[in-house]
């Protein structure tokens, strides 16, 4: 039973790694209904900034508030120099695009690190908490906490504030919000840039359990896009859900599975994807596109 | 002297059949006067070429993107290779390869039909990024990290080949037959309803073409193509292992894929062209720079050249038939034409660059 919990557990801190780069996947999708196959890319780089910043000897926080705000805008110019000639063209396009920048950015990150793996430190401390009988590590409570935060600051700013509601319309209706003076392609942009700093903070947080190289994020890619397809592409909401459920799940299949044991974590969310897609495609808590011919 | 009109469709048939033939001449001499290393690499071209092409049969042509073909690529290889190990002839081992990634692609096909563009992308991502555990892991068959060796194939000695010219000519010989073969699928009925369902599936299923039928057997093909290119990439490299099929691979392929020109034939053979020499000429700058040449250009290919190379020489074919046609004599006293305006009747380029049109 406490092995069982455990494994909840950490499952649960992976799970909220998947599902912050899962809510960065949501939040481009909603803005600009693309799917981003460089969200994971976006995000690796970013966490080279903050090696390369933690080399130079910045403060280890410092360096991430600094390459949050660096991602923030490389989102943006992303946005507005690269996505925006393509915006509305046929998916097949728009999909080769992101495959592009995807090998794009990977290429430029081993251009200027190199491909040799770094370790980058972790911020917690190297200890357990004791928590009513099952032992868990602070690193997993950290992961938790910073993505609760990162979630709740996001809520607050589409839910409660007036530029969210702005954000909200401008996805939802960019004819109407133009209309009634709202910049749609600013907004989009800045969609662009929450989700790469978002997103940011998923690379920043698997760098000390994975080990930094431009090949880092694949795999993490394919486990966020279970978790968004999951909880539907257009919820960001569901999407954390979605990532805490299949980080969860793939913990407790790598554990009590055998076939599957720790190598073959990833068919985990490879299934996940395929049998959400063929059963419910808008996921759980997506809404269905109704199509007009 | 007589004026060369390419406008004629006569005339235009024998231009276009003198070029393929120049075209294998060149693909027959080049290994006679190669040393064995650029032989190598000619070969490891018209291997990915194959596989290239089967990509192209499902995106350029059907509108299906995969990004798992690597996967395909892989099981072609491996059952090629687990083949000749227990001691089938090499010749004898492909058609095997063959069989099985038709009948996974057509499987694999099947859930494809209920996605679209993105989630398909994501799928068939999924399909690449699993391969690599898949084969570490079912170790007692594909010999895990650990990989396979098997003897490469040796030229006969009625041939009075090397061995790496003889690796060549077999490959070549592949690479015409499933060319031909596909020219003749994109032309066939079948071909037809391919593109079709490309450019609109709902005006398709109007005018009865069987969407699942014709999509899960391009499927099929598709990944037959990859797998037969796997299965010859095994007699040309002779080693195998998980890790030489990660989701790069399947990456490179859709890159390749469009470089070369998506929706084209030829494309794909200067695509693989492409993902074999541009490592080759820009690796002494940099590891990674191939990937920075192919990231900018699948970008760049996007805004400006949506038919890749293939596109381009195709317009610029195109450009050359109109100014070859004779201009028709205005009668006495009308208007000269204004200067620029092309001719009538020039021929339209088949299977054309809709990749583009609105859905």
């Amino acid at each position: 039973m406490e092995l069982f919990i455990q494994q909840v557990i950490s499952g649960l801190a992976s799970g909220a790694i998947y599902a912050s780069l899962a809510v960065a996947l949501v939040l481009i999708y909603r803005s600009t209904d693309i799917v981003n196959f460089a969200q994971g890319e976006m995000a690796m780089f970013s966490t080279y900034i903050v090696w390369q910043l933690l080399q130079n000897g910045a403060p280890y926080w410092l360096a991430v508030g600094v390459t949050l705000v660096a991602s923030f805008i490389a989102g943006i110019a992303i946005e507005r120099v690269i996505i925006r000639p393509v915006e509305g063209r046929p998916e097949l396009i728009v999909v080769i695009v992101t495959i592009g920048l995807l090998i794009l950015i990977n290429a430029l990150a081993g251009y200027i690190w190199s491909f040799q793996v770094r370790g980058v430190p972790s911020p917690w401390v190297a200890r357990n908490v004791d928590l009513g009988g099952v032992r868990v590590g602070v690193s997993t409570l950290g992961i938790l906490a910073v993505v609760a935060l990162v979630v709740g600051l996001l809520f607050v700013l589409f839910a409660r504030t007036r530029l969210g509601l702005v954000l909200r319309a401008a996805a939802e209706n960019p004819e109407s919000s133009r209309l009634v003076g709202i910049r749609v392609g600013w907004m989009l942009a800045l969609g662009w840039g929450l989700a790469a700093a978002v997103g940011a903070l998923s690379g920043i947080l698997v760098a000390p359990i994975l080990f930094l190289d431009p090949n880092m994020m694949l795999s993490v890619l394919i486990f966020a896009f279970a978790a968004a397809t999951l909880g539907g592409f257009d919820s960001p909401g569901g999407a954390v859900l979605g990532g805490l459920i299949v980080g969860v799940t793939e913990n407790l299949a790598a554990t009590y599975v055998d076939v599957i044991g720790t190598d073959l974590k990833i068919i985990v969310p490879m299934l996940l994807i395929v049998a959400v897609l063929l059963l419910r495609p808008q996921g759980l808590f997506g809404h269905a596109r109704v199509e007009r011919a | 002297m007589r004026r060369i009109n390419l406008a004629d469709p006569a005339t235009q048939r024998r231009v276009k059949a003198l070029g393929l033939v120049l075209l294998l001449a060149v693909a027959v001499w080049l290994p006679t006067y190669y040393v064995p290393y650029r032989v190598f690499q000619l070969t490891t071209v018209l291997v990915y070429a194959i596989a290239v092409l089967g990509l192209g049969l499902l995106t350029g042509y059907n509108g299906q993107i995969s990004l798992g073909h690597g996967a395909f690529y892989a099981v072609g290889a491996y059952t090629t290779a687990i083949l000749m190990e227990a001691g089938l002839p090499y010749l004898l081992a492909i058609p095997p390869a063959a069989v099985l990634t038709f009948i996974l692609g057509f499987g694999l096909g099947i859930p494809a039909l209920r996605l679209h563009g993105p989630y398909l992308g994501l799928v068939t991502l999924g399909v690449a990024a699993v391969t690599p555990p898949l084969l570490k892991r079912f170790s007692g068959l594909t010999g895990g990290s650990m990989g396979l060796s098997v003897s490469k194939p040796v030229a006969p000695e009625w041939s009075g080949l090397a061995n790496d010219q003889w690796l060549y000519y077999l490959v070549l010989a592949f690479a015409v037959a499933t060319f031909a073969l596909a020219r003749n699928l994109i032309h066939s009925r079948a071909g037809r309803a391919m593109i079709a369902i490309r450019d609109n599936e709902l005006a398709a299923r109007t005018m009865g073409i069987p969407l699942a039928r014709v999509k899960t057997r391009a499927f099929a093909w598709s990944a037959m193509y990859a797998g037969i290119a796997g299965g010859l990439s095994t007699w040309v490299i002779g080693f195998l292992s998980p890790d030489s099929f990660a989701v790069t691979v399947s990456i490179q392929f859709l890159a390749a894929l469009v470089v070369g020109g998506l929706g084209t034939i030829f494309g794909p053979l200067f695509g693989a062209a492409f993902l074999v020499f541009v490592p080759n000429v820009s690796q002494n700058i940099n590891d990674a720079a191939p990937g920075i040449a192919f990231g900018a250009l699948l970008i760049l290919a996007m805004y400006v050249a949506p038919g890749g190379i293939a596109g381009l020489l195709r317009t610029g074919w195109i450009r050359l038939v109109s100014a070859t046609a004779p201009r028709p004599k205005p009668p006495p006293g009308a208007q000269p034409p204004p200067v620029g305006s092309t001719t009538p009747a020039t021929p339209r380029a088949e299977g054309g660059l809709t990749v583009d049109a609105e859905q």
